[in-house]
């Protein structure tokens, strides 16, 4: 009977993985106020569900009600948000006033972050469902098994997904050099 | 660059991808690092592969800045106490009764002794430490209503799948409104209606077997009936005599 004997407060099982839950918010919405939104609703409703719940890996947890919270967002605002804005000039201005790694010079910290806006711009513009994908496996790195709990998918269908954002990725990025 | 048929086609990719993830174990990963010597096809995508890790590694993470991280901090905090805005004042007084009473059963539960099959076991553990949740002032329902026709959309949109929603006041339980929860790991409708000074809460979702029969069972002196029908689960909880959860049971299926 292992279930009303947990030690595990909200405080130490779920909240630990909030860059987790932004990162992904982050990733699914438009702006940084939607994904502010979709975070705080998702917050609220794993306080709420937290006393239920009876599985072994909260991270997974946590980030399946943030992305059903992102998904009920997308269906209030009847799908506009499915497709963000890539590289807005916020996100723009974001990644060029970032401050340069130590060893860098001006210069060539400069391409960096212009480099990260591009490849960011990239990956924004893949249809949500690879694009979730490809974010929690690149840079949550879950397994295919947390990926297919998380976004209630076949692994099977996680597996092509993922190889379909990879490949999709590749070719813009070629695309992109060859038209400057 | 763009992806040639063939390289679609090779049936060996994903099991390439796979390795690439770290998902294969060392006799897969020995079969397919054979395949890999003769095919072309799956030698490019282990390139790909790792040409598109080295894009997007320690470049595209964001983690939640200082300033967001401390409201919603503060926004947790505040919403601790009482996650949901509070109950009428009319059902504030139906629950204050049943409040107390749920607070002994959950000590109670502690000490209870498992006598259903594992996964049912956990099934109702679930569904009674839900019924005792949403029984805390201001968890009831997230929409309280006495018609149908207003719970029923209300779950449009929230739900992947759109729950049937009946009033039977005509048999004593009267429609008090609906919720959505999460059950063994999926989101489920809720149905709450009341029975003199009682809560029954009605859980559905859907399920790809058949119907069955009302069957009932007990949970920390909480009485359960569960049948399926027409596509669905559906779980009675309440602390109503088990006679009338079956009356209320067969109510709810002979209502049109």
């Amino acid at each position: 009977m292992p279930a009303f004997a947990r030690n595990d407060t909200f405080e130490t099982a779920v909240l630990p993985h909030l860059d987790a839950a932004h990162n992904l918010a982050r990733w699914l919405m438009r702006d940084a106020a939607a994904a502010e939104d979709v975070l705080q609703e998702a917050l609220l409703r794993s306080l709420t569900y937290f006393p239920s719940f009876r599985g072994v890996n909260p991270r997974a947890w946590l980030l399946q009600i943030v992305r059903n919270s992102a998904y009920d967002s997308f269906n209030l605002n009847r799908g506009v948000e499915l497709v963000p804005l890539a590289g807005s000039p916020a996100d723009a201005e974001a990644g060029a006033i970032e401050l340069p790694d130590e060893a860098d010079d001006p210069e060539e910290s400069l391409i960096k972050a212009r480099d990260r806006c591009w490849v960011r711009s990239l990956v924004a513009e893949l249809p949500v469902e690879l694009r979730e994908t490809l974010v929690l496996r690149e840079l949550e790195e879950l397994s295919y098994k947390e990926i297919s709990e998380v976004t209630q998918t076949p692994i099977g269908t996680v597996m092509s997904r993922l190889w379909r954002a990879r490949r999709r990725l590749i070719e813009a990025a070629g695309e992109a050099e060859r038209t400057p | 660059m763009s992806a040639s048929e063939s390289e679609r086609r090779c049936e060996m990719l994903l099991l390439a991808q796979a390795e690439f993830d770290g998902e294969l174990d060392a006799a897969q990963a020995a079969a397919l690092s054979a395949h890999r010597a003769g095919c072309a096809v799956c030698q490019r995508a282990t390139q790909t592969l790792a040409q598109t890790r080295a894009m997007l590694r320690d470049r595209l993470y964001e983690p939640a800045p200082e300033a967001l991280r401390a409201r919603l901090l503060e926004r947790v905090a505040a919403a601790k106490p009482a996650a949901r805005p509070p109950l009428s004042a009319r059902f504030s007084d139906w629950l204050r009764p049943a409040f107390g009473f749920a607070l002994g059963a959950a000590a109670a539960a502690t000490l209870s002794i498992a006598l259903l099959s594992p996964g049912t076991q956990s099934l109702t553990q679930e569904l009674v430490a839900s019924h005792i949740r949403a029984l805390q002032p201001g968890h009831l329902e997230d929409v309280a209503s006495t018609d149908q026709h207003t719970v029923k959309p209300w779950f449009d949109g929230r739900l992947p799948f759109s729950p049937p929603v009946k009033e039977l006041r005509g048999d004593g339980f009267p429609l008090v409104g609906g919720r959505l929860d999460y059950l063994a790991g999926r989101p489920v409708a809720a149905l709450v209606y009341g029975y003199r000074k009682h809560v029954i809460d009605l859980y559905a979702w859907p399920q790809a077997k058949g119907s069955t029969a009302p069957a009932k069972t007990q949970r920390e002196g909480y009485n359960l009936v569960h049948w399926a029908a027409g596509g669905m689960n559906f779980w009675a909880v309440s602390d109503v005599e088990a006679k009338e959860l079956r009356a209320f049971a067969q109510a709810w299926r002979a209502a049109p």
